[in-house]
């Protein structure tokens, strides 16, 4: 069995006192810690509970998106699909609950459905074997398409106030929302199941070598078509939320939001080439890019340089891991010529 | 990261998720049936004094539907000149793309920020409710300009216009363009689906059944998706299938430019007459150069420089929303709130070649 984390060779060799500083994850986790405190002393405004509470409720679209985006790209596919899956789920939504079903019907059927549709990009990736980037560009417009089909350029809002306001209730005066919760408890399954499992690290051996892993026995495909049933329902998750959270279901709902998403899933360390990654690396990725945008905006940073500050860091993102294990590689020639 | 760890966590992780299929299928029991009324203006108890002074120094923020968008360019050009006027202090922010739910994060922290006005037009009249609920409860004042949200949500709408006076403007601006005779006319809207569109074309339907427009047949109402390409065909379609068509109505900046660029090169120019809502600043030369007689908007800049002054009046209580109360808004005069919390800019300018020059949107 293959190991979790970066290429056996690097792995093996030896890396003295500082050795965890030279990977990317724990640089970002770094980094989130960092700013953090920056922004805390620099940004007047940041450090309040009523700031926390906005930044902690504007995060959970994200992180929850993040969480089987990451799984997927350890396995060397991605799924651009998600966000539209999520604005279907709400056009589905909205109209069901137009048609008068109640509530406790309407989510179960509605993360049904965003099961099926993950289970078509599955269908398509594992059975047919066509390459996720084309098949979820596909689905990105064939279900937000579905969502304009569902609704039209209309809007449903008649969801009751209680519900609206009751999912962006606070514990206490913590500022923290209750529904974190949840979402937190996601993320330790998701965790658990990615670093400390079997099928974990069979993610691992399918995005470092298909050939590999289906040598040692591992279920490529089966195990890709559970990702995106996973993931599509996840989005669903996501649609729902979003519905309730802005109490409005609509064709544009969460529109763009896979790019935030995997900026962040690449930001905290995960290799686009699949094989390498964490889930901690991956939540500082998620924290990070909240927290710059949320500094910045309080510090009255025009829109247009946020955007390009983060679309650098992404890049950075990207380019330097490549960089580092490039240098390290030279470094490693030097030492035993 | 460790390499090999217990493999025996799966009993905690299958806890762990019935724990929160519990916790998602806690908000269950409800339907659309059983939904309750909003919770209704809160902020009109407070008595309002029309005497009491502009406050100096107000934090007035306008978030637009999206940023470089031209048409809120405008309108936050007007608002920034009214804050200036009463020294107070403007910021425009906003997200760069209109969806539902993309101007929340700006409404947060400008809570955070503690502006005293926001002024908005909204991507959707809910998704941005419980935010403003938050900002209004830190103490800023919310009017919405252009797009309302629920009316529950803001202190005050500025309306730009009717949708009556709209219609009943463009009927008369196309039946003086065509003349005694009256003719065939035929509408260019946006999509077919548009609200606002769909209204101000079933209002025009109306007026066209008075008696002084006895003469005019609406004969076809084509849809160019506010696309230029899409509506340029469209009017082809619409002169090749009506041979006797006289005039054109657009209401709809994208298609009215469009529809004016094709005739303008074509042998209808000033045959066909054409008319709608459109931006001055695209139309100037088809007024000068015999296309079109006139068109209409309201005016957009004056949008945003009431809205920067019904904000003021709010918070600095001189109104508190209440349909009857009055204030002033610097050079255009004085303003009567009417029912819903609503004040109306007025009736839409005409433009045409002799008075187009003054206008900078």
């Amino acid at each position: 069995m293959l190991v979790d984390t970066a290429p056996p060779a690097a792995e093996t060799r030896r890396t003295p006192r500082f050795g965890f500083l030279r990977s990317w994850d724990t640089a970002i986790i770094l980094a989130l810690v960092a700013s953090i405190i920056v922004a805390s002393m620099t940004v007047s405004g940041f450090a309040t509970s009523r700031n926390v509470g906005f930044l902690l409720i504007d995060v959970i679209p994200v992180l929850l998106l993040a969480l089987p985006m990451t799984l997927i790209i350890v396995t060397g596919e991605i799924d651009l699909s998600v966000a539209s899956i999520a604005g279907f789920v709400s056009c589905v939504f909205g109209a069901l609950w137009n048609s008068g079903m109640p509530m406790e019907t309407i989510i179960p059927l509605c993360i049904v459905l965003g099961a099926v549709s993950g289970a078509l990009n599955g269908f398509l990736v594992s059975v047919v074997g066509l390459p996720s980037l084309a098949v979820t560009i596909g689905t990105l417009a064939l279900y937000r398409g579905l969502a304009f089909v569902v609704l039209g350029d209309q809007a449903v809002t008649s969801f009751p106030r209680a519900i609206t306001t009751g999912l962006q209730a606070k514990i206490g005066s913590t500022g923290i929302p209750v529904w974190i919760l949840p979402v937190i408890l996601l993320v330790i399954i998701f965790g658990v199941a990615l670093h400390f499992t079997g099928f974990g690290r069979s993610l691992f051996a399918i995005g470092y070598s298909v050939d590999a892993a289906r040598f040692s026995g591992i279920g490529v495909a089966r195990t890709k078509f559970w990702l995106f049933v996973i993931s599509g329902t996840v989005a669903a998750l996501v649609g729902v939320w979003w519905t309730l959270r802005y109490g409005s279901a609509r064709g544009d709902n969460a529109t763009g939001l896979e790019l935030s998403v995997i900026a962040a899933v690449l930001l905290g360390g995960v290799s686009i080439f699949g094989g390498k990654g964490t889930l901690p690396g991956v939540i500082a990725g998620v924290g990070l890019l909240a927290i710059l945008r949320n500094a910045l905006q309080l510090a009255s940073v025009p829109e247009d340089t946020l955007s390009m500050l983060t679309g650098g860091l992404l890049i950075l993102a990207v380019v330097a891991p490549n960089a580092i294990t490039w240098i390290r590689s030279l470094s490693r020639k030097a030492s035993t010529t | 990261m460790s390499t090999t760890r217990s493999r025996r966590l799966a009993p905690a992780y299958i806890a762990a998720a019935t724990g929160l299929a519990l916790a998602l299928s806690a908000c269950g029991g409800t339907t659309n049936t059983s939904s309750t009324a909003g919770a209704g203006a809160a902020s009109s108890s407070a008595a309002a004094d029309p005497n009491a002074p502009i406050k100096e120094g107000l934090k007035v923020a306008f978030l637009p539907k999206q940023l470089n968008n031209s048409y809120f360019t405008v309108t936050d050009r007007g608002g920034k000149a009214a804050v200036e006027e009463y020294k107070g202090i403007f910021s425009e922010v906003g997200p760069s793309e209109a969806s539902a739910s993309s101007q929340v994060s700006y409404i947060n922290t400008l809570t955070q920020q503690g502006s005293n006005v926001i002024a908005t037009s909204a991507n959707d009249p809910k998704a941005i409710c419980s935010a403003l609920d938050e900002a209004r409860s830190a103490g800023a004042k919310v009017v919405t300009f252009d797009s309302d949200t629920d009316p529950s949500c803001r202190d005050i709408y500025i309306n730009q216009a009717t949708a009556e006076g709209i219609a009943s403007t463009q009927i008369k601006l196309i039946s003086d363009a065509i003349g005694p005779d009256g003719g065939d006319i035929a509408i260019l809207s946006a999509t077919a689906n548009a609200t606002n569109q769909n209204a101000w074309i079933e209002l025009m339907k109306k007026e066209l059944q008075k008696p002084e427009y006895a003469k005019l047949k609406l004969v076809a109402t084509a849809y160019g998706d506010d696309n230029a390409q899409k509506s340029q065909q469209e009017v082809q379609a619409l002169l090749q299938a009506h041979p006797t068509l006289k005039g054109i109505i657009s209401p709809t900046t994208v298609g009215i430019a469009a529809a004016a660029q094709y005739l303008s090169g074509s042998e209808y120019k000033g045959k066909v007459q054409l008319t709608g809502l459109g931006f001055p600043s695209q139309l100037k030369e088809f007024l000068k150069n015999g296309t079109m007689k006139s068109f209409a908007l309201w005016d957009v800049e004056k949008l945003g420089y009431l809205a920067a002054y019904a904000g003021a009046a709010l918070a600095s209580g001189q109104i508190t929303g209440a349909e009857g109360q009055t204030f002033k808004a610097g050079t255009l005069g004085e303003f009567k709130v009417g029912p819903n919390s609503t004040v109306l800019l007025g009736e839409p300018t005409v433009f045409t070649a002799e008075n187009v020059d003054q206008y900078n949107f």
